[in-house]
């Protein structure tokens, strides 16, 4: 093999090793994921890249129905729950059928570092179409828009659940 | 009032095995060019290694799409690219050696062997580990096993000692440093406890010149790291692995409590017996004289090894000597603690940058699943692991290069050792199950998994 050959090889290879470098930088430029805060008097650039979240259920929510309206309705079906106040404040849940447990242990759905939650404080679950929201016994209890709840109570979006520090909110479809 | 917006993100499966195809032909490429350079043909194993490389890595992607199908797509053709290229530079050193007959070094062959066991581990770390928290059970568990582990080489008859460090240990011929095992333990370890313990020892304590000290009953912990790396530094002798450990300590302490006073108090606690360790043991001192002045005529002897190493970057300069062009051979352990060096010769400065944003790509991919998790346990244990992983390239890079003192750590994935190949392979297929959990949409974390993320049945319904 001529020595040109080899050197054109050994050039090749390195800029091979940095154009494996720069495809995983590129790579990683189009993986964002996680929950972003925004005001909302400022526009997200990024907002036209999401993908649609959540189940088909959700999809056929009407999209683009004026919200003032939609709030009333308690047919309509909530895809997220938001966290809206205390240290997760920004963390968004994809509802699916499965129940979602909040609380301080581990094996919790949305795990809380509050000092005012219990370690399984509640739980937010679909029945027959509707989003509820259960106290599971906890010791400082579950607001629900300012009202201690007792047992299994209709969470619409809109309303605040209060936890410890924590907030959560439902909204619907991905906004 | 703030709108949350949230970007789910997507499996990318189909990037990641075309990521891991190029890793796989560049790692080969190196192989053939090592061949080519040396020999002036192509290896007459070529065929098998090609071979042998695309079916591992396609398993991985096989066993990752069954089972992680959210992991992150960049973790594993990474630390394949980095395995191939270890391999390729352990031959050109061996060939080298065979050649000019200076010393013996390891074969490529056996490093490959052990690749291919480390690649069955992370697989089966992949297939049997469903969910992260589960390793959080073992805390007390990993505590004991990585403490036997790390105190193993201190046994009479099956204790090692090489390079003035015990930390090696031998059975039936076959040498294990059972430290490297011991540090997936004890990050399991750490990360269990802390992240139960992490309240106080955050908010309770006086304030002192704007640094939060802890209280007193909060030290037991860190008195008890510090015990065990001084244990290591002293029975075993040796710096690197007793930094390894407490550094891992502080930083996890530093993920979980956010005080920069655990960073400050970590530092000042690791003084004395550094300064222990430069004055009272020989080897170190030789290594400390060797940071500060390697090349006098006093010195230039007893500092063969970094004085070559030097030498060797010299040679390879921007573009370098060329893969097997280069003359590693004359390092001592060009092949395992000097591999570095033996890079940056014949891969030239151009070379041994890429490898090294290679390796702050892992670690950032590693610390990026840490933030994105969503409990507090696999945020420290993937914290913890990738900061192993930066810490050893740091340790390594900077002593070949003489930023710090020479340590005895191995770069992770190039340099040739089973225990360190094997256990890091282990720590990726961790760091992918848990890059999984931090990127799988929340509503279908419970799919395919049983008791302990499912949530439980419900009490019985009040209403």
């Amino acid at each position: 093999m001529s020595e040109l050959t080899l050197v054109a090889l050994r050039l090749g290879f390195v800029l091979a090793l940095w154009i494996f470098v720069i495809v995983v930088v590129l790579v990683l430029r189009n993986d964002l994921f996680g929950t972003t805060v925004v005001t909302r008097s400022s526009r997200d650039p990024r907002r036209d890249q999401r993908p649609a979240a959540g189940p088909p259920g959700g999809a056929a929510a009407p999209a683009g129905a004026d919200s003032g309206s939609a709030r009333t309705d308690p047919e309509v079906t909530a895809t997220a729950m938001v966290v809206t106040a205390g240290p997760l404040r920004g963390t968004s849940l994809t509802l699916g059928s499965t129940p979602i447990l909040i609380g301080r242990a581990p094996e919790c759905t949305l795990v809380l570092d509050d000092d005012y939650a219990s370690n399984r404080h509640a739980r937010v679950f679909q029945r027959e179409g509707e989003w509820m929201v259960e106290d599971l016994g906890s010791t400082n209890g579950t607001l629900l828009s300012g009202r201690r709840i007792d047992g299994a109570v209709p969470f619409r979006p809109g309303a605040q659940v209060r936890i410890g520090r924590t907030e959560i909110e439902l909204r619907r479809g991905p906004r | 009032m703030a709108t949350i917006v949230s970007y789910t993100a997507r499996p990318r499966r189909l990037t990641q095995a075309l990521l891991l195809a190029f890793a796989v032909v560049i790692g080969v490429g190196a192989y053939a060019l090592v061949g080519l350079g040396r020999f002036d043909e192509v290896p007459a194993d070529l065929m098998q290694v090609g071979v042998g490389s695309a079916v591992l890595a396609a398993a991985l992607q096989v066993v990752v799409m069954w089972r992680t199908p959210y992991a992150d797509p960049v973790i594993l053709p990474l630390v394949v690219l980095l395995n191939l290229l270890g391999i390729a530079m352990i031959k050109s050193v061996h060939a080298a050696n065979e050649i000019y007959g200076l010393r013996t070094s390891a074969s490529a062959d056996r490093q490959m062997l052990w690749g291919i066991v480390g690649v069955v581990l992370c697989l089966v770390v992949l297939v049997l580990l469903r969910d992260h928290r589960r390793l959080r059970r073992y805390t007390w568990i990993s505590a004991v096993v990585g403490g036997v582990l790390l105190l193993l080489p201190l046994v009479p008859v099956i204790g090692d000692s090489r390079n003035g460090s015990r930390i090696w240990i031998n059975i039936a011929g076959n040498s294990f440093q059972p430290a490297e095992l011991a540090k997936i333990a004890f990050a399991i370890f750490f990360a269990g406890y802390l992240v139960s313990r992490r309240d106080t020892l955050a908010l309770a304590g006086p304030k002192v010149l704007g640094i939060h000290l802890p209280r007193w009953s909060d030290f037991g912990p860190i008195l008890v790291a510090w015990g065990f790396a001084m244990a290591v530094l002293v029975f075993e002798t040796d710096l690197g692995t007793s930094l390894m450990f407490f550094g891992l300590f502080v930083a996890m302490l530093y993920v979980a409590t956010d005080r920069l006073s655990w960073l400050v108090i970590g530092a000042v606690m690791f003084l004395p017996p550094a300064v222990f360790a430069a004055t009272q043991m020989s080897h170190v001192r030789t290594r400390l004289t060797c940071w500060l002045d390697p090349l006098s005529s006093d010195n230039y002897s007893s500092c063969e090894q970094i004085n070559q190493g030097l030498f060797g970057l010299a040679n390879g300069g921007i573009t370098g000597a060329g893969l097997g062009e280069g003359r590693p051979d004359v390092v001592p352990h060009a092949e395992s603690d000097f591999i570095f060096t033996s890079f940056a010769e014949e891969l030239g400065m151009v070379g041994a940058f890429a490898l090294l944003l290679l390796y702050l790509l892992l670690v950032q991919r590693a610390i990026r699943a840490a933030v994105g998790i969503s409990d507090g346990f696999g945020t420290l244990l993937a914290g913890g692991l990738g900061f192993t992983l930066a810490l050893q390239v740091f340790v390594v890079v900077g002593g070949v290069t003489r930023v710090i003192p020479l340590t005895g750590l191995t770069l992770p994935f190039l340099a040739a050792g089973g225990s360190s190949l094997v256990c890091n392979w282990i720590i990726v297929g961790i760091l992918v199950r848990l890059s999984d959990a931090a990127r799988r949409p929340a509503a279908r974390q419970v799919e395919g998994l049983d008791a302990p993320a499912a949530p439980r049945p419900a009490p019985e319904v009040v209403s």
